[in-house]
């Protein structure tokens, strides 16, 4: 798509960023704790579930927001806001004089109403189920838009504005979006990353436990271990990651910051499994990205991995990640996984992932995966960066993976500008 | 409840509707909306909190009469004259 767009028209780069993890509420905090080695995980307790872990962000609501705005709407509505508020800040753009009708709003959700529901229903057996006492904010909570459409709300945007229901894939292909429709010209400002409110869903914490997935450890910090041979399952995150993207010559036009640019993208489907990954079909999303970026396994420098900490699911992508990058040989990329700090921010994932790596286009630094004691061998991968991070001769180019249940696969390419 | 307590109850109410707002000052003969940020969401939640807390069951049709301070006491007393504030 992107290779040989040499006009500025047709390259898309990123110039503003907006972000709330679980270790930290803006880009330069969250660099600084990956570097730190500093983990968001903590112990977490939940309805029906219990004890359990996760990573909860701790970002001010109404730093944006007045108190109705946050009581009215959703937690995911609510890091929408913050991150899409933090990124137009970022970004330097003269909002009070923009055409927010050439703005639009692009977010990957994993899911979203579910807490809403789950909140509703536990409200109703106080009611011994008299639909009576269900909520009328049920459904502007738990429409599908929700999250894009606070943003929207808050803003004041009046160009479009939606999600991209893509689980765990869904902050690249929310960043895709943005990007595609910045191409066809539907807008001029695509606020486009993901976000997630997953924590506050028994839910999630319970279908991950009955399927064995659901990370545990004495120490919280140690939870999620991707490639460890200890690894045991996924902590559950919230998270938000928003991009401000332009074409490029609207950002040169206004000397804006330019973090990179989006030069190749793919997305497609294992069509195997409902959870099972396909690390064929991995392969295949990542060699379509690098060829459509114009660019082969070598050029790339970081490849941040999707990999959750689960047994099985770190093996494929490991797999995947041999398939492409085995034969670069000394021109092998650094690969690190985020997860490893923040567990799973679901719909924020792949935004978020990539946001922690984009300094290292000016630090020249790989941030690690932490937490891998004893690596497992199903799970070596050239240059795998581990507990430490790595000083690099120079980022370039970073490959940032996101891949979801009923294998939707995500592979996204940012060049250093 | 006296009127005084129904009136707590309501202010206690919109506190948490309108938690934005200054509610030390209003007026009670003034309709809510000319005073405070208040639309027809914010209505049925008023509506909602006295069915879930008294079990108040208020008709559509009645629901100009929760306007202003006045008219929603005055309203609302012959259902609340025999319970017990909560």
């Amino acid at each position: 798509m992107i290779a040989g767009s040499t006009s500025d028209a047709q390259r898309i780069v990123i110039t503003g960023v907006g972000l709330t993890a679980p270790n930290a509420n803006s880009l330069a905090d969250f660099r600084a704790a990956l570097l730190a080695g500093k983990s968001g995980v903590r112990s977490y307790e939940i309805r029906y579930v219990g004890a359990t872990l996760a990573g909860v962000c701790d970002f001010e609501e109404t730093r944006y927001q007045t108190r109705k705005e946050v009581r009215r709407g959703t937690r995911a509505g609510s890091i929408g806001v913050y991150s899409a508020n933090e990124a137009i800040r970022d970004a330097g753009l003269e909002w009070d004089t923009m055409d927010r009708s050439r703005v639009g709003v692009y977010l990957g959700v994993t899911e979203h109403g579910n807490v809403e529901t789950e909140n509703e229903i536990y409200e109703l057996t106080q009611f011994d189920y008299d639909v009576k006492y269900w909520s009328h904010h049920h459904n502007p909570r738990t429409v599908a838009n929700n999250p894009a459409g606070e943003v929207s709300l808050n803003l004041g945007i009046t160009g479009p504005h939606y999600t991209i229901g893509a689980a765990c894939a869904a902050g690249n292909a929310g960043l895709i979006q943005g990007a595609q429709m910045l191409l066809l010209g539907d807008c001029d400002v695509a606020l486009a990353g993901g976000v997630s409110e997953s924590v506050r869903t028994f839910g999630i914490f319970a279908s991950f436990k009955s399927q064995g997935a659901l990370a545990e450890h004495v120490d919280p910090h140690k939870a999620s271990r991707p490639f460890d041979t200890g690894r045991n399952g996924i902590v559950v995150s919230e998270g938000g990651c928003i991009y401000v993207l332009e074409r490029l010559e609207r950002a040169k036009a206004r000397g804006a910051k330019i973090y990179g640019e989006i030069v190749g993208y793919a997305m497609n489907s294992d069509a195997s499994d409902f959870v099972m990954p396909n690390a064929q079909r991995q392969t295949e999303c990542m060699n379509l990205a690098l060829r459509r970026a114009g660019m082969s396994a070598s050029d790339v420098d970081i490849v941040s991995t999707h990999a959750t900490s689960t047994p099985s699911g770190d093996v494929q992508e490991s797999l995947a990640v041999r398939n492409v990058f085995q034969a670069c040989n000394g021109k092998a990329p650094c690969v690190n996984n985020t997860k490893s700090f923040i567990g799973h921010t679901m719909g924020a994932a792949g935004a978020l992932e990539l946001a922690g790596n984009l300094p290292a286009f000016d630090d020249g630094v790989c941030h690690a995966t932490i937490n891998v004691d004893e690596l497992d061998p199903e799970c070596q991968v050239p240059n795998l960066v581990t507990n430490e991070p790595r000083e690099t001769r120079g980022v370039e180019v970073i490959l940032n993976n996101s891949f979801g249940m009923l294998g939707t696969n995500s592979a996204l390419i940012v060049k250093k500008y | 409840m006296t009127t005084a307590d129904i009136k707590d109850v309501i202010i206690d109410i919109l506190e948490g509707i309108a938690p934005d707002e200054d509610l030390s000052n209003l007026d009670d003969q003034t309709p809510f909306r000319e005073q405070l940020e208040l639309d027809s969401m914010d209505f049925l939640d008023i509506v909602m909190e006295l069915r879930k807390r008294y079990r108040i069951q208020i008709p559509e049709d009645d629901y100009v009469e929760l306007a202003s301070m006045d008219s929603t006491v005055k309203y609302l007393e012959p259902m609340m004259r025999d319970l017990e504030k909560v």
